[in-house]
C-alpha cells in the first residue's frame, strides 16, 4: 500500500493506521449493527418481524475501514504536506497577475453585464433569452443588490440584521398596494417605497440597536416575521395569503409594454415579444443594484462610513471619540433598509403578483449568507457570491441529464439546498472570511495596501 | 469625610485649585453594594500633569470611567470648564457629547484601536464631527461637492502632524492591528489628540513599555502640554512617569483619597507608602517613624 513506498517512519505508522481503521470498524459495526443491520416490518397481520440486512452492514464497516485507513495513511499527510508547501509568500508573478485581476476585474464584468442581454439575445434569439436574462439575469442582479443593501448593515457596520426581508416586503407590498389602489407609477413609488422601507428601518432601529450581538440578531428576525405574520392576517389590506395579483407593469417614460397601438414595440415597429419588457426590467434592475454599489462606495469615503466601519471594530472606542454611535447605527439601517424596499418595489413590479410566501426568514437566510460568503464590507465578493448562490441554486434547475443516472424520479431542484449547504461549508473551510475578506482602506498618505482579513473585525452587534 | 473637606477649604491654595479645568466633587460610584469611588474630590489645574495613581483595584479606572462618561457617578459633580470659559456638568452629559462638546479625550488600559482601519483612518474617524458638519450630513459628501473635499484635506493635514509627533508617518498607510505594542498606545494618544481636547486622560500610557519607549512617552507628553496647551490626567503605574513629568499626583486606595499633592510630598506620605507596600495596621505608626526619619534625612 502507499504506506510501504514511504520512509520507514510512515511504515511504523502503516500498523497503527492499521489498529486505527479495525477501531472505526468495530465503531462502525457497533452504531451501523443495530442501525441498518436490524429492520423491523409489519407483516400482514400487523405483527412486527426482524429483517436482517448483514451483507449491507458489512459493506459500511468495510467503506468505514477501508476509508479510515486511507485517510490516516494518504490523505491527511498529503493535506500536511500541502499546506506546508503553501506556507512560502506569492511570488511576485502572482501578486502581479492577482493585483491586475483586482483592477481589471469590476470594470470588465461592468462592461460584460451591459452587453450580457445582446449577447444571450444573438446567441438564443428572443424568445429563448427569456429564461437567461430573466432567471438568470435580473433574478441574480436582485439579490446582488439586496445583498450590497444589507452589506451596509451587516458588512459595514457590523449589525447582524436576520430580518432584512422584511425591508424588501414593505418595499414590495408599498408599491403593489399603492400602484393598484392610487395608480401611481412606478417612477414615483420606487423612491416612496425606499423611503417608506427606511422608516420602517427607522422604527425598528430606535428600540433595537441598544442590544448587541445574538440579542440584535433574535431581535430583527422576530421583526421580519412579525411582518409576514401581519401581511398575512392583515386580509383587509393585503389580501392576507392569496396576495395581491396584477400589480401594474412598469412603463418606459409612458411607454407600456404591451401590444396596444401606443406600446413599445409598435412604437418602434418591432414584432410582439415579451423579451423587450426583461431586457428592460433587465437594464432597470441594473441600474438600481448600480445606484447602491455608487452611494455605498461613496459613503465608505465619507465620515459616516468612516464611523460604520470604525463601529464594526470598537464602539467603545468611538463613543470616546464623539461619535453618535445610536444615530450611526440607525442610519446604516436606514440605509439598509432603504435599498432593500427599492429592490421590493421592483420584484413586485417584475413579478405583477406579491404574497406573504416571498418573504420568508430563508430569503433573509440567503441575503445573510451572501454577505458572509462574499466577505463582509466587499462590493465584489457580496456581488460574487449573488452570483455563485442564487446562479448555482438557478444552474441545479438545469441538471435534467442527472435524471439519465438517477431514474426518473429524480429531481435535481430538491436537492438545492443540500447542495448549498455543503457548498457553504466547502467555502467556509476554504475560506473562513469570504470570497474576498482583505478590507481596501478608504483614505492613503503615500500607498493604498489592502489589510488583511485577520485584522478586520466582523462586529459584535 | 475629613479627607474631602480639607480639599474645599485647603489651608494653603494649592496652584491647582486656582483656575482647574476639572473639578471632581464628592464623587461616589457604587455598583450594588461595592463602593468603588467613595466621596472623591480633587481638582485638575489648567495646563497641568495631573496623575492618578493608586495600587490595584482603587477606582481609578472608575473615576476615568465617570469623568468621560461611560459611568454615571451614583453621587458627585464632575464640573469641566474650558479656557473661553464655556463650562460643562460631565455627570449630567452622555458619552459621546463628553468627547465631542466638553472636549475631553480618553484612552484606554487595554488599547482600543480601529485595528483593521489604517493608521490614517484611525485619526480621520477621531474627526467625525467636524468632517460629518462639513460634508453636510453626508448628503453634500456623496454629491461630491469641494468644501467636503478641503474640510477632509484639512484632516488628513491634521492627522499628518499627529503621526509625524508620534513618530508614525512611515506607517500611516498600514493597518493599526499590525504595529508593535509600544506605536499602538503612541497612536491611541494620537488619535485622542485629533479630537482638539482641552482635557486628555490617559489610562495608564506607559504600561507594557520598555524605558526607552517610557521615556519617549514622557518627552511627547511634556511636548503635548507645551505646544496644545492640553491639560493631562493620567493614571499610572509606572513610578518613574508619575514622578518625572506630573505637578500634581492624586492617590487613591479603596476608592478613597489617601493623599494629594506635588510628587515630593506624595512620594514621603506615610499613607501612600503603606498603601503601596502593604504594611499591618499594627505597624503603619513604625514605618510612619521611619519615613519621618528619612524625610528628615532628606530635608538635612
Amino acid at each position: 500500500m502507499a504506506g510501504a513506498t514511504r520512509k520507514d517512519t510512515d511504515g511504523l505508522n502503516a500498523a497503527a493506521a492499521v489498529k486505527d481503521a479495525i477501531l472505526a470498524g468495530v465503531i462502525a459495526l457497533g452504531i451501523f449493527g443495530p442501525l441498518v443491520g436490524l429492520k423491523s416490518e409489519q407483516n400482514m397481520r400487523n405483527e412486527l418481524v426482524l429483517t436482517t440486512r448483514w451483507g449491507l452492514v458489512a459493506i459500511i464497516v468495510g467503506i468505514v475501514i477501508v476509508g479510515r485507513f486511507l485517510l490516516t495513511t494518504v490523505i491527511w499527510p498529503t493535506l500536511r504536506a500541502r499546506k506546508m508547501r503553501d506556507k512560502p509568500a506569492p511570488t511576485a508573478a502572482q501578486i502581479a497577475r492577482r493585483s491586475a485581476i483586482a483592477k481589471w476585474f469590476p470594470s470588465t464584468s461592468l462592461v460584460f453585464l451591459f452587453l450580457y442581454p445582446a449577447i444571450v439575445v444573438s446567441l438564443v434569439g428572443f424568445q429563448g433569452s427569456l429564461k437567461w436574462v430573466d432567471n438568470f439575469g435580473i433574478q441574480i442582479l436582485i439579490y446582488v443588490m439586496l445583498g450590497w443593501g444589507l452589506n451596509i448593515v451587516v458588512g459595514l457596520a457590523g449589525l447582524l440584521d436576520l430580518g432584512y426581508v422584511a425591508f424588501y416586503a414593505v418595499g414590495a407590498y408599498s408599491y403593489a398596494l399603492l400602484s393598484i389602489h392610487f395608480g401611481l407609477s412606478f417612477w414615483l413609488l420606487l423612491p416612496l417605497a425606499g423611503i417608506l422601507a427606511a422608516l420602517w428601518g427607522i422604527m425598528l432601529g430606535f428600540p433595537v440597536l441598544r442590544l448587541r450581538g445574538d440579542y440584535l440578531a433574535i431581535v430583527t428576525l422576530a421583526f421580519g416575521e412579525i411582518i409576514r405574520l401581519v401581511l398575512i392576517n392583515f386580509r383587509e389590506l393585503t389580501n392576507g395569503s392569496a396576495g395581491i395579483s396584477s400589480i401594474p407593469k412598469i412603463t418606459l417614460f409612458g411607454i407600456p409594454f404591451d401590444a396596444s397601438p401606443n406600446g413599445f414595440a409598435k412604437m418602434f415597429g418591432l414584432p410582439l415579444s415579451s423579451a423587450y419588457y426583461k431586457i428592460f426590467l433587465y437594464y432597470l434592475i441594473l441600474l438600481l443594484a448600480l445606484l447602491t454599489a455608487y452611494v455605498t462606495i461613496r459613503l465608505r469615503r465619507l465620515p459616516v462610513g468612516r464611523a460604520w466601519e470604525a463601529l464594526r471594530e470598537d464602539e467603545i472606542a468611538c463613543r470616546s471619540l464623539g461619535i453618535n454611535t445610536t444615530n450611526t447605527k440607525l442610519t446604516a439601517f436606514a440605509l439598509g433598509a432603504m435599498f432593500g424596499g427599492f429592490a421590493g418595489s421592483f420584484f413586485a413590479a417584475r413579478q405583477g403578483f406579491v404574497s406573504p410566501e416571498s418573504f420568508v426568514f430563508m430569503e433573509s437566510a440567503v441575503i445573510v449568507a451572501i454577505v458572509v460568503l462574499g466577505g463582509m464590507g466587499s462590493m465584489i465578493g457580496v456581488a460574487l457570491a449573488a452570483v455563485a448562490m442564487i446562479g448555482g441554486t438557478e444552474m441545479l434547475r438545469e441538471l435534467d441529464f442527472l435524471k439519465a443516472v438517477f431514474g426518473n424520479n429524480f429531481d435535481p431542484d430538491q436537492f438545492r439546498m443540500l447542495f448549498f449547504g455543503l457548498a457553504m461549508v466547502l467555502v467556509m473551510i476554504w475560506k473562513p472570511r469570504g470570497f474576498v475578506g482583505a478590507r481596501e482602506p478608504t483614505v492613503f498618505l503615500a500607498e493604498r495596501k489592502s489589510i488583511s482579513s485577520s485584522l478586520v473585525k466582523e462586529g459584535h452587534g | 469625610m475629613s479627607a474631602a473637606f480639607d480639599t474645599i477649604a485647603p489651608e494653603v491654595a494649592a496652584p491647582w485649585a486656582d483656575d482647574p479645568v476639572l473639578t471632581v466633587e464628592h464623587v461616589s460610584m457604587r455598583f450594588g453594594g461595592l463602593v468603588a469611588v467613595n466621596d472623591l474630590s480633587f481638582s485638575v489645574g489648567r495646563g497641568d500633569i495631573t496623575a492618578l495613581i493608586g495600587p490595584n483595584g482603587a477606582g481609578k479606572t472608575t473615576v476615568f470611567n465617570c469623568i468621560t462618561g461611560f459611568y454615571k457617578p451614583t453621587q458627585g459633580m464632575l464640573l469641566l470648564k474650558h479656557a473661553s470659559g464655556d463650562s460643562f456638568l460631565l455627570e449630567r452629559m452622555p458619552d459621546f457629547r463628553i468627547s465631542a462638546k466638553a472636549k475631553v479625550a480618553r484612552t484606554f488600559q487595554n488599547i482600543r484601536l480601529f485595528s483593521g482601519m489604517t493608521l490614517l483612518e484611525n485619526l480621520l474617524v477621531a474627526q467625525h464631527n467636524a468632517l460629518m458638519i462639513a460634508s453636510g450630513m453626508s448628503i453634500l459628501g456623496v454629491l461630491g461637492v469641494p468644501t467636503y473635499k478641503r474640510a477632509e484635506k484639512e484632516a488628513i493635514e491634521r492627522a499628518r502632524y499627529w503621526l509625524d509627533r508620534t513618530g508614525l508617518t512611515a506607517r500611516a498607510d498600514d493597518p493599526a492591528g499590525e504595529l508593535p505594542y509600544g506605536a499602538q498606545r503612541r497612536l491611541e494618544i494620537a488619535r485622542a489628540m485629533c479630537t482638539g481636547p482641552e482635557l486628555l486622560c490617559l489610562d495608564e500610557p506607559a504600561a507594557g513599555l520598555n524605558p526607552r519607549e517610557s521615556a519617549d512617552l514622557n518627552a511627547l507628553l511634556l511636548g503635548i502640554r507645551e505646544t496644545e496647551k492640553t491639560s493631562i490626567l493620567l493614571i499610572e503605574h509606572d513610578m518613574s512617569v508619575v514622578m518625572e513629568i506630573s505637578d500634581h499626583v492624586v492617590v487613591l486606595e479603596y476608592g478613597t483619597k489617601i493623599s494629594d499633592g506635588t510628587p515630593l510630598e506624595v512620594r514621603s506620605d506615610p499613607r501612600v507608602i503603606a498603601a503601596y507596600l502593604g504594611v499591618d495596621d499594627s505597624e503603619v505608626e513604625k514605618v510612619e517613624e521611619q519615613l519621618d526619619e528619612i524625610a528628615e534625612e532628606a530635608a538635612g
